[in-house]
């Protein structure tokens, strides 16, 4: 029975545009059942799938599967938990034990893991419906998914423009309406600048929020697990249902969650203190960028929000810091790609080394940005450069957190915009690797830092109309903050539009949409 | 500076990939411009900075010392390229002399 205040009195008739929060509440109620929502889904792909490549596997079997257990529960009288029932796309770089796994890499095409991920586990257990495995940069290195040896996806605002990355299949198949709920990781901003190119809310927790077990290592004193969403409030849900200590990832935070979800209901921001960062933005930022992030600022002022400019000096050197840590990082991480447990294996006559059939199988396996950085790496690392390259970039991070600390004093949350211009066409940056990293140059201090920040759409460029993200920052384990800033800015700009911004997006083909259900 | 040819295949033999000439010269280019790029943290990490090397400060992690189930040689062995007698196969590691 729809009963005012759970959104339930105007939900669209197709199930496809609720929100996450809108369809777990219909399950419990018994309005909807997990099945009608999961098979709702599964056509939607369908349907859509074939122009914006979101999905690298879609699980139709497993999905059923969880969404009729879910069902069954509530007819036993179960307490299901805030999300259950509500599908989800999941980002290729979470190990899945009935689903393959291949971070977008031939090295790891076909492989099915032996053990599923801590979020993988949270999500089963917490009733989430697991559609299938999405899209990504080749081994989540990238901001478009043109690195991932699958092809690329694309926008649905615009099918020839790039979804972001490394977490682009997620943030299409949100953006598509395939699901409610994306799962991506954020290592240099791969959550978050997806999530604005594809007007989406993305979250990347506190470092160590989030586990890590079961995700395939790229940069592991970076890597965060996080949510994509449509609105403010699901990615607080999701948040709460994936994080929390794990005893299997040394790194995981033994401290309680914040209080994320009341955080995203409050949406209030009188008296606090909101910082712009001098630094980011101002040359390299697009004109039409630039101008919805002021327009969001003035907006936060009017909310009741303190404004004031703060300065970040070191935060023009996090990017040079983060292309010294990262392939560091990724170039001993991915030294497990050996040939010899798992994966890809070529060469092997008989008379061939095993150091051949290695060097032979990870030059046929990886890809061109995954070279790259491996041997970026390699050679910040080696001796003799050792001390000026991956030495210093270390010392940098320092100073970055140095100057996020001092923020933090005089203001409680920092804003920019999350991405120096919307959505590129595809194609455009692939033989230009500088271009490529400049897409998360407002997003890389966080990473270096650890700290909590969300994305949340603040418009459409006027030059192109395609949609402009707002990041918000805030102190390690505040999470709360980013998403009580990106609630009231949310809530006042579908206010003053009448709809949610994403209602305009319509790049994918709505005549071929309803054309059929071949093809699953 | 400048990164040549014949580093980025020192590089590519460290980093065990086997790359085309094609590849050592395109990467010859590409490093040399995102190594000068990156050069620049050398303008402001003086001396005296401690370094970071992780984003949230932690001390080691410890955990009760008792037997835990694992994965089964079966399982580790399902997606092996090659398997033998319970063991991974591999391509021989010593030299032919």
């Amino acid at each position: 029975m729809p009963t005012p205040g759970d959104g339930s009195m105007n939900r669209p008739s197709d199930l496809t545009r609720w929100t996450a929060a809108e369809m777990a509440a219909a399950v419990a109620a018994g309005d909807v059942s997990a099945a009608e929502l999961t098979e709702a889904h599964l056509q939607r792909i369908a349907r859509t799938d074939v122009q914006v490549r979101a999905f690298l596997h879609v699980a139709v079997d497993s999905a059923v599967a969880a969404a009729s257990a879910v069902d069954t529960k509530r007819a036993a009288g179960e307490l299901l938990g805030p999300l259950a029932g509500v599908p989800l796309a999941l980002k290729d770089v979470f190990t899945t034990i009935d689903m393959p796994t291949t971070c977008g890499s031939r090295i790891l095409a076909g492989w099915q893991p032996p053990y599923d991920a801590t979020i993988t586990r949270r999500l089963r257990a917490a009733g989430v419906v697991i559609l299938g495995k999405t899209n990504m940069d080749e081994f989540a290195m990238g901001s478009s998914t043109e690195n991932s040896a699958f092809g690329p996806s694309h926008n649905p605002w615009d099918l020839d423009r790039v979804p972001g990355g490394s977490s682009g299949g997620s943030a299409a198949a949100v953006a598509a309406y395939q699901a409610p709920l994306g799962i991506g990781t954020d290592t240099g901003g791969s959550i978050r600048q997806p999530a604005a190119v594809c007007g989406l809310v993305g979250v990347k927790p506190t470092y160590g929020g989030s586990s890590r077990y079961g995700l395939v290592a790229f940069a592991s004193s970076l890597d965060t697990p996080g949510p994509l969403t449509r609105t403010v409030l699901d990615p607080a849900l999701l948040h709460e249902v994936i994080s929390g200590h794990d005893p299997c990832d040394s790194t995981s935070l033994d401290a309680p969650v914040p209080p994320v979800v009341a955080a995203a209901r409050h949406a209030d921001v009188a008296g606090l203190r909101v910082g712009v960062v001098s630094e980011l933005s101002g040359d390299g930022y697009a004109s039409g960028v630039l101008r919805r992030f002021n327009e969001a600022v003035e907006l936060l002022e009017s909310l009741g929000a303190k404004v004031t400019e703060v300065s970040c000096p070191h935060f023009g050197y996090a990017l040079p810091a983060y292309y010294l840590i990262a392939p560091s990082e990724c170039s001993s991480n991915l030294a497990r790609f050996d040939a010899m447990r798992y994966g890809l294996r070529v060469g092997d006559d008989g008379t061939a080394s095993a150091e051949q059939v290695m060097s032979q199988t990870r030059a046929a396996g990886f890809g061109a940005e995954v070279k790259r950085r491996i041997m970026l790496g390699t050679y910040a690392l080696s001796s003799g450069y050792y001390d000026a390259y991956y030495g210093k970039a270390q010392q940098v991070r320092t100073l970055i957190a140095g100057d996020f600390a001092a923020a933090f004093e005089q203001v409680d949350v920092l804003v920019s915009p999350t991405t120096p211009t919307t959505a590129f066409p595809l194609g455009e940056r692939v033989d230009d690797p500088m271009a490529m990293y400049l897409a998360d140059l407002a997003t890389i201090p966080c990473n270096l830092a650890g700290n909590a920040a969300l994305s949340v759409p603040c418009g459409l460029a006027p030059e192109d109309a395609l949609p402009v993200g707002l990041q918000i920052m805030a102190p390690v384990l505040a999470d709360e903050r980013v998403y009580r800033v990106g609630a009231a800015v949310e809530r006042a700009l579908d206010q003053r539009r009448g709809h949610p911004l994403l209602k305009e997006a319509n790049g994918v083909d709505e005549a071929d949409d309803a054309s059929g259900e071949a093809g699953r | 500076m400048s990164i040549t040819r014949d580093e980025v295949a020192h590089l590519a033999r460290l980093s065990r990939l086997d790359l085309s000439e094609d590849e050592l010269e395109r990467y010859a280019s590409q490093l040399d411009v995102i190594i000068s790029a990156v050069a620049r943290v050398q303008e402001v990490a003086a001396a005296g900075i401690p370094p970071t090397t992780h984003a949230v400060e932690f001390n080691n992690v410890f955990r009760a010392d008792v037997l835990v189930e694992c994965l089964g040689a079966d399982v580790a062995l399902a997606q092996a390229p090659a398997a033998e007698e319970g063991s991974f196969k591999v391509p021989r590691i010593l030299a032919e002399e």
